[in-house]
């Protein structure tokens, strides 16, 4: 399997990272070198083999469904790069 | 003698038999972190909060209510979260962040008693081996091949850590283990590095990386040390739904030295080709002093070994393709400047390309590919599938009575800042080729100080132990500890 630079520009694009037209061809043939070797996954017979879902068995724990730590905005928002009115600020999403 | 050389376990007597305080003690660490910028391991000093711990730890020694970690000196890994402390995880993403809250490790560890001098460099969100990575720029090891002045990589991701406690700015410090960070820069530096049982200490308030894999762990300068931190971190958590519900031992009590008739398997596939002559001496040198303590040495197989990396280079980028979404320039952290007419989508893409190195952006998108459509059976199944396997691997071994597996650290001593820039991503890979199946079953592993290379490097070998058998484990490190004799301390030049 090979990625082209058609392929980059679209995972790019999915990961949400902007990657410059010229960087592209570069990034194809990083992503080759690094499933070249993950290729290797191919050798190993995994017939009935169940994929791992958890490394320690464990049961999930339930709890009440309550507020735990709530009603505390001003700290929530106490990093945000752009906060106005008890709310994150971001550029219009909705025309 | 200055204080700040001391190990945990001698700082402990010292202060409660009143022959110093934690003030003097956290002085001389805090005067180490001063002289040693040049290492670059402490990137967030926080004196002004270690004196203040240190006072709340002196009234604590003098009221007779002093756990062992009481007015202890640590570091803290940038990748745990401390509250109004930078922890930026060595990110320009993070940029700014103080969190408003305390990792459930750190906080377990400051109502110990224990004293933060500051946060330490890593690779950039824990992905690396040799700290090279980090928005903060390389840490240099303390450590030199003799005269030679070549600056050399402390290994990574932990690598300020390493350094830190190799250069004694500290006397322990926090570490975290995805796939060897603690124990490949343990194992560079000549301290002892413990990767828990996944589950065994909480990652709450631990800035994830890649969550079925990610582990804090203890880093210090003798396994005695390592087995009073690893107490002091390890318990259960309701707040990391896969934090073990499984009463914490004293380990310290349980490092009685005696190993016999104690099981050790040496597992063939581990010998790799063009391993270097003076790691193989090493392990046939472990093998020899485990048997002399009375250990019963026997050779195992664990036949999925091989592919164990290529699974890792699967499940890792996709877990951290996942978690590091949220980096979106809107909850916290950098925003990139946007132009007239650029919108949310624009917003995300500029700010994830300026704050994200090169490293953490290919991971990302690795991640993103074997996770998208058409894609997922065949790599993320596969690898998951894999991973049972390995699993397996180990199960079966332990189910014919091996107690512990002994295994080189690392496939070569520290090498040279930059000497791996030209190597293709892969290459760097392959330093973790004898930790990361561990993070990949879930087990502990420690790293312990064995030798020095010909050029005066030290050099590591690990122990894997059974799920949750930390203590049987730290016992047998202590054991190999004593016969290796390791004693080695890098010459000051910072």
């Amino acid at each position: 399997m090979t990625i082209d630079t058609d392929t980059a520009r679209k995972v790019a694009h999915l990961a949400r990272i902007r990657v410059a037209e010229a960087d592209l061809p570069a990034l194809a043939g990083e992503f080759n070198a690094i499933l070249g070797f993950i290729a290797q996954l191919d050798e190993v017979d995994v017939t009935g083999v169940e994929p791992m879902v958890s490394v320690t068995p464990m049961t999930l724990k339930l709890r009440a469904d309550t507020v735990t730590e709530g009603g505390q905005p001003a700290r929530v928002l106490s990093n945000a790069p752009d906060a106005r009115e008890g709310f994150f600020a971001v550029p219009k999403v909705v025309e | 003698m200055t204080l700040n050389t001391l190990t945990i376990a001698a700082a402990r007597d010292g202060l409660r038999a009143g022959e110093f305080t934690a003030a003097e003690l956290t002085d001389a660490c805090l005067s180490a972190v001063d002289a040693a910028r040049a290492l670059n391991a402490v990137v967030h000093p926080t004196p002004d909060l270690a004196r203040a711990q240190a006072a709340a730890a002196d009234a604590r020694l003098k009221a007779g209510d002093a756990p062992d970690l009481c007015g202890i000196p640590l570091g803290i890994k940038d990748l745990f979260c401390t509250e109004g402390v930078p922890s930026q995880a060595a990110s320009n993403i993070l940029t700014g962040f103080r969190p408003e809250y305390e990792s459930t490790v750190t906080r377990q560890l400051f109502d110990a008693g224990a004293v933060m001098v500051g946060k330490l460099n890593m690779d950039e969100f824990a992905m690396g081996s040799s700290n090279e990575t980090s928005a903060y720029g390389n840490v240099v090891s303390p450590w030199r091949r003799g005269n030679d002045t070549t600056a050399l990589t402390p290994g990574g991701s932990s690598g300020g850590s390493a350094a830190a406690v190799s250069a004694d700015l500290c006397l322990a410090a926090t570490g975290t283990d995805t796939g060897g960070s603690i124990r490949q820069p343990a194992a560079f530096t000549g301290i002892v590095g413990l990767k828990p049982t996944y589950g065994r200490c909480s990652r709450w308030g631990i800035i994830a990386f890649a969550s079925s894999l990610d582990q804090a762990g203890p880093m210090a300068k003798t396994v005695r040390d390592t087995a009073i931190l690893m107490r002091a971190m390890a318990g259960h958590d309701p707040r990391d739904s896969t934090s073990a519900d499984i009463p914490v031992p004293d380990y310290e009590s349980m490092l009685t030295g005696d190993i016999r008739g104690r099981v050790i398997g040496i597992p063939r596939e581990y010998r790799m080709d063009g391993m270097p002559a003076e790691i193989e001496a090493l392990w046939a040198e472990g093998r020899r002093m485990l048997a002399d303590a009375g250990a019963v040495i026997r050779d195992i197989s664990l036949p999925h070994t091989k592919y164990a990396l290529p699974a890792y280079y699967v499940i890792a980028p996709a877990e951290a393709s996942s978690n590091l979404a949220r980096y979106d320039g809107v909850r916290y952290g950098h925003r990139a400047a946007l132009s007239q007419g650029d919108g949310i989508v624009d917003l995300y893409e500029k700010t994830r390309a300026e704050g994200f190195g090169p490293e953490v952006r290919r991971r990302i998108m690795v991640g993103t590919y074997v996770l998208s459509a058409g894609f997922y059976d065949a790599f993320y199944n596969r690898a998951r599938k894999v991973r049972t396997l390995i699993k397996r691997d180990f199960e079966t071994v332990f189910a014919e009575g091996v107690d512990a597996i002994l295994t080189p650290a690392t496939p070569s001593a520290a090498f040279g800042l930059g000497e791996m820039a030209s190597a293709d991503p892969v290459q760097m890979y392959l330093n973790d080729v004898f930790t990361v199946t561990v993070n990949l079953a879930g087990l502990p592993g420690i790293s312990v100080p064995a030798g020095l290379d010909p050029q005066g490097l030290p050099l590591g070998l690990q122990l894997i132990g059974r799920p949750w058998a930390e203590g049987e484990l730290l016992n047998t490190a202590h054991a190999l500890e004593r016969a290796a004799g390791f004693v080695a301390k890098p010459a000051r030049w910072w």
